[in-house]
């Protein structure tokens, strides 16, 4: 792998930067690997980076039916924090933070994360009490997470209309500072590059249609490109999880749902921090390049159309001005939408399923991108060791049967 | 933006005024206390989720205030029909994929 530096950026400035080597291979598919990851977006790439990497396991395909994180991944609104209320989400969300922090230099490769500090808005008395047990939950974690009060906020985000004649008035907020957001691209290019030169081939327009499985033991894909076989197959399709699980002969406890971003014509910088709050249901952030990256609530309805309704997308700017005024005649540029995977209780699934060899890592539905190093890590030593990492297990799908649900709906309080 | 036509009001109204429920036609045991913790985990937790035809409930919400049943494809977002509580659904992958429409 050729690595990238400031002095190789001057040396092939040279030769009108036009030798720098393809980021990774277009490699046809062997007949067997010893696993196959369905799926490269951020979460999977990250899973096959991570099997090559830690568990020397390199006889790897990621087999994607598009092109790589073209997903859910090139649709986020790139969040990242790890402020969740319950112990097991926290400490996976956290896992995930601690990667981040390191990520650029690991994979030789600008991910850009931006630790500007995410605030969540509070607007009543009951928001603020959950404000304060999520601070101190996390703090019992070992989580950095604060309580600002009204005057800290407004002098943070002077943007944001802290006046009292608002219709739902800030009356403080919570900021995890070492929060902020990444470049999701970049995240999913650098853990293909990562991947592939530790040997993992990346095979893109190439649908997975079929488990073939014999006694209830995974025997490999079908794939438009014909079987491929494996004894071990990670599963991570985000929204189209569920479609996969009947292909398999299961169902799951998921339902997809549209989510839609938008993003505005690019202003000078007015905003250096993510903004979100639950009461009014709006999420803002300002892009390097200067757009406004705004966020939706997802369609009520079932859909795999990537594609929302326009009337959540006037109840999102609505939200969006009450709290940014200022912003009310900034133009929208683009808008989009990804299906994303929601859960029960708002958490994900990384779990074994009912076929032997088959797993599954999917169900992070309107939040995962945040997770997607720690996500990846977790079930690349679930995949090697063929048993749930410490951190995953607690997201196996019996827990719709036992009952130990965990409950992060209020932490997830809004589509991020 | 979708067209809902009420099968109580007997009108089509705007999107705006309903929400989605999810899946239609799960009832709920019948002897709760009976039932496994996969029983009653499937019951609560599990649905179909099809990329298709999706038979499910909506609620007019800023209306009648009346659950009814949808027939609806999840990707196109085409509704093929609206159908009171209790009744069943004319249309349905099968019946499509047959040739009816
Ligand atoms: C509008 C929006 C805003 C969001 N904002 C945030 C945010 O601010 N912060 C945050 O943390 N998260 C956010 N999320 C959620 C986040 O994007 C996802 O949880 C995360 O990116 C999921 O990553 P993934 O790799 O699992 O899924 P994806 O990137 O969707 O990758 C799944 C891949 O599987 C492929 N695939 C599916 N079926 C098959 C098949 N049969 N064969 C082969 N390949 C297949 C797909 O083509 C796709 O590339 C947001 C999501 C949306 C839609
Ligand atoms: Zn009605």
């Amino acid at each position: 792998m050729q690595r990238f530096s400031g002095f190789g950026l001057a040396k092939h400035a040279l030769s009108h930067h036009e030798n720098w080597q393809r980021m990774w291979r277009n490699p046809t598919p062997k007949k067997e690997y010893d696993v196959i990851i369905v799926g490269g977006g951020g979460h999977g790439l990250a899973t096959a980076y991570y099997l090559a990497k830690e568990h020397g396991i390199t006889n790897v395909a990621v087999i994607e039916k598009g092109w790589l994180g073209g997903g859910n991944t090139a649709r986020n609104t790139t969040i990242v924090r790890s402020n969740y209320l319950w112990d097991e989400a926290a400490h996976l969300y956290e896992h995930s933070m601690k990667l981040w922090e390191g990520l650029s230099q690991d994979l030789n490769y600008n991910v850009m994360f931006s630790s500007r500090g995410v605030y969540h808005l509070c607007h009543t008395l009951h928001d603020l009490r959950e404000g304060e047990r999520l601070v101190h939950a996390n703090l019992l974690n070992g989580i950095p997470n604060e309580m600002l009060d009204k005057d800290q906020v407004a002098r943070e985000i002077p943007a944001l209309n802290c006046g009292k004649n608002a219709r739902y008035p800030v009356m403080g907020a919570t900021v995890q500072r070492r929060g902020g957001v990444a470049r999701h691209d970049a995240v999913a290019w650098g853990f293909a590059r990562g991947a592939d030169a530790l040997g993992v081939d990346l095979i893109q327009q190439t649908e997975v249609i079929g488990f073939r499985q014999s006694n209830g033991v995974i025997e490999g894909v079908e794939t438009t490109r014909g079987f491929i076989a494996a004894p071990v197959v990670g599963c991570v399709t985000a929204g189209n999880s569920g479609v996969m699980a009947q292909q398999a002969g299961f169902r799951l406890p998921l339902e997809s749902h549209p989510l839609q971003a938008l993003v505005s014509e690019p202003i000078k910088p007015v905003l250096d921090c993510v903004v979100m709050s639950n009461h009014v249901h709006g999420y803002v952030s300002q892009s390097d390049k200067g757009d406004l990256v705004i966020g939706a609530g997802i369609d009520g309805y079932n859909g795999y159309g990537q594609r929302g309704s326009y009337n959540t997308i006037e109840h999102t700017l609505s939200a969006i001005v009450e709290m940014f005024p200022v912003f009310s005649r900034v133009r929208m540029n683009r808008q989009w939408g990804g299906i994303v995977d929601t859960c029960p209780d708002a958490c994900p699934i990384i779990s074994a399923t009912p076929v032997k060899g088959l797993f599954f890592n999917c169900g992070w539905g309107t939040g995962g991108f945040k997770a997607t190093p720690g996500s990846g890590n977790v079930f690349a030593a679930t995949l090697a060791k063929r048993e749930a990492h410490p951190l995953a297990k607690p997201f196996s799908m019996d827990r719709f049967y036992s009952g130990a649900l965990i409950d992060e709906h209020g932490a997830a309080g809004v589509a991020h | 933006m979708l067209h809902i036509y009420c099968p109580y009001c007997g009108e089509n109204r705007d999107q705006d005024e309903f929400k989605a429920k999810g899946e239609a036609h799960i009832s709920r045991p019948l002897d709760p206390m009976g039932c496994t913790d996969q029983q009653w985990g499937d019951y609560m937790f599990f649905r179909k989720n099809p990329r298709g035809v999706h038979h499910e409930m909506w609620y007019h919400v800023a209306g009648c205030r009346k659950f009814f049943n949808m027939t609806r494809d999840t990707v196109t977002y085409r509704i093929y029909e609206t159908y009171k509580m209790g009744e069943q659904p004319s249309v349905t992958a099968e019946s499509l994929a047959g040739g009816q429409s």
